[in-house]
């Protein structure tokens, strides 16, 4: 059978259950649609959070990512990993005692403030957004390669079915189908890995494979490192950045996890405060099977693509070279007219003025988009056909579940944050519940239609995400956990200037606004994707200074904090 | 619950953070960003230490590090008698 065939029927298969989950799941009350009654088990809300988290972003593109940047891949690893470290223990457990539905209604109670609350309505669409349209960004382009469909179309497809269940069954039907889509989705990473893993190095794990050998005797990393100097790259395990930008990115990813709103609220959905805690340990090793795969996937790729292309005649290029030229994500350009490919560094001056110019090349012959490497490589490695097809379902899986979360944020900020707590707070269940899946039908379209038309600053900003989570959210949850002493005052003036000096940082060095500049501009040598942590810090250090200036908190507010700190009473979430 | 107890609870419970942030910092920060390079002169297998500990060690300690987190904090919990009944 064709790889398409095989991509319609397995891609269809999983399609037909997450609409099965989605019908036997159906939301009948708001508890049910915001957080899914508050009785999934720990186990089952790990794997649920591991698939809302691991989005098209994860699955396809960060193994390309790490193949192209070496040991600087590392910052997006570590970076969105740690922050479940943070979440586990910073801020999960509290927040499950504290017991409602959403992060604006934590900032708002806290900060006993509607304005706090609206502050925080507005950072979480906007952090939520930016990110919603990459996903489906991905359902287009891997519809548009497997099912040689329109990528307008994919999109579309992709808005149906997202639509289906996130406004039928709310956060009981994205939950369920979300442990579906994480099983699709591991699997189908799992499996090309481990095959390749076993042509490489002869290792079943591709953890342990990558630092093994390749058939030649040499270990492959250093075979790589290799390869990469002869090119004209720096080593491969070395990397470029310098030291203070990998400490400032690889920070703001992890506390930007640990702020993201729709993240925080899955642990809304677990049972006690106990589960709270477990579940983020189970998330995290859900989450550690395809963050510690992918590194080893990348080397693979990297090697396996090198030795393919480089200095080979064109007629001689494997069926995916041509495959993907179709789509453009693949380019190659005969700029010396020897009909090889030339593929090599060529912004390293010393390198092109002297290697290349005496071997007669005339620059870098090939472009590869980052983007195709996972989807690739079944066909690099020349694996069966249903194997590809796997990874487009699992690739549809990532993406779709991604969405599914951040769309319900998008509703519940609308339906509970705004028109419950704001505008009609004697608004009926039934009203209320109405409203969530107009404001689910809302964010489907929106998303739905920059998926078609991406602005072209979306792609630039969905790193950003993080860092405007960083300086926004996390250090008014952080403090009003652990600082009783901070007040609205404090904890207003900190998100706000945070999240200014964020956007600030991000328009004038990315879209090149209020006088723009280049990488010798950036404040203390940190590019927009990590300053985040400087946002943060400013934020911490704003909320401080304002809060001790300023009466403290209400007596039933530092109660409420001296509540939230331990676990007992915490029942199930507060029906309101 | 005495309010003297519920002091010595929470300052537990910070104690507890400090360590385990503190190994947090250590195994990715420390090990896989500042003193990358001098680890990285130590070799396990294919593998420099320092790269190692960016792309592999650090995400395996992070597991670690919640699991003892939620065992520790469920022995707390009992001992203050602040559990979930």
């Amino acid at each position: 059978m064709s790889v398409q065939t095989w991509t319609f029927i397995i891609v269809g298969i999983t399609f037909a259950l997450y609409i099965g989950i989605a019908i036997w799941a159906r939301a009948g009350s708001t508890k049910e649609f915001y957080i899914a009654g508050g009785g999934v088990h720990p186990i089952a809300n790990g794997m649920a959070t591991a698939a809302d988290w691991m989005s098209a972003a994860s699955f396809i593109s960060m193994a390309g990512l790490i193949s192209f940047m070496g040991y600087d891949g590392s910052v997006y690893l570590m970076g969105w990993t740690g922050g479940y470290v943070l979440l586990a223990l910073l801020l999960a457990p509290y927040l499950r005692k504290f017991g409602k539905f959403t992060v604006p209604d934590f900032i708002g109670d806290r900060y006993y403030s509607n304005f706090a609350r609206t502050v925080a309505v507005a950072c979480a669409i906007i952090v939520s957004f930016t990110y919603v349209a990459g996903q489906m960004r991905g359902v287009g382009v891997v519809f548009s390669r497997f099912l040689e469909v329109d990528i307008n179309v994919g999109v579309g497809i992709g808005m149906a079915i997202v639509f289906f269940y996130a406004v039928l069954g709310g956060m009981k039907g994205i939950t369920y189908t979300q442990v579906a889509q994480y099983c699709v989705l591991i699997f189908a990473f799992m499996v090309p890995a481990i095959f390749i893993s076993i042509a490489m190095t002869g290792n079943v794990i591709p953890q342990f494979g990558f630092g093994g050998t390749a058939t030649d005797g040499t270990y492959l990393l250093d075979k790589l490192d290799g390869l990469h100097t002869d090119l004209g790259f720096a080593e491969y395990t070395s990397g470029t950045k310098s030291m203070i930008d990998v400490f400032a990115i690889t920070f703001a990813l992890m506390v930007g996890t640990a702020g993201l709103p729709h993240v925080i609220v899955r642990f809304f959905t677990v049972p006690s405060v106990r589960d709270a805690r477990k579940s983020a340990g189970w998330a995290l090793i859900f989450i550690a099977i395809l963050y510690t795969t992918a590194p080893a996937i990348a080397v693979f790729a990297r090697v396996n693509m090198i030795n393919t292309v480089s200095g080979k005649d064109y007629s001689e290029m494997p069926s995916w070279v041509t495959n993907w030229e179709k789509t453009g994500l693949l380019k190659w350009e005969d700029k010396n007219g020897d009909n090889r490919v030339q593929y090599y560094n060529d912004k390293n001056e010393s390198f092109s003025n002297s290697v290349a110019a005496a071997k007669g090349w005339k620059g870098n012959e090939l472009t590869i988009d980052r983007d195709i490497i996972v989807l690739a490589n079944p066909e690099i490695a020349n694996l069966p056909a249903w194997v590809i097809a796997l990874v487009a379902a699992g690739g549809l899986a990532a993406a779709l579940s991604t969405a599914a979360g951040l769309l319900l944020v998008i509703s519940t900020a609308i339906s509970h944050d705004l028109i419950k707590k704001q505008i009609k707070p004697d608004i009926s269940e039934k009203g209320e519940l109405l409203w969530a899946r107009i404001g689910a039908v809302f964010a489907v379209l929106v998303a739905g239609y920059f998926g078609i038309n991406p602005p072209g600053f979306v792609a630039a900003t969905v790193a950003l995400a993080f860092g405007l989570a960083a300086a926004s959210f996390f250090p008014a949850i952080i403090l009003g956990i652990f600082d009783k002493r901070m007040n609205k005052e404090g904890a207003i003036a900190g998100m706000v200037v945070g999240i200014l000096l964020m956007l600030f940082y991000m328009m004038k060095y990315k879209l090149q606004m209020f006088g723009g500049g280049s990488s010798e501009d950036w404040w203390f040598g940190i590019s927009p994707e990590g300053f985040g942590t400087v946002a943060m810090v400013v934020n911490l250090v704003i909320s401080f200074a304002v809060s001790r200036m300023t009466p403290p908190p209400p007596e039933y507010v530092q109660e409420m904090v001296e509540n939230i700190r331990v676990p007992r009473g915490a029942g199930a979430a507060i029906e309101h | 619950m005495a309010n003297k107890d519920l002091k010595q609870y929470w300052k537990t419970n910070l104690r507890y953070l400090a360590i385990l942030l503190s190994i947090w910092f250590l195994v990715s920060y420390c090990f896989g960003i500042f003193f990358v390079d001098t680890l990285n002169n130590i070799r396990i297998g294919g593998f420099k230490l320092g790269f190692w500990f960016a792309q592999q060690g650090s995400i395996y300690v992070f597991v670690i590090l919640i699991f003892v987190y939620v065992h520790l904090m469920n022995k707390l919990d009992e001992e203050y008698d602040v559990d979930e009944k």
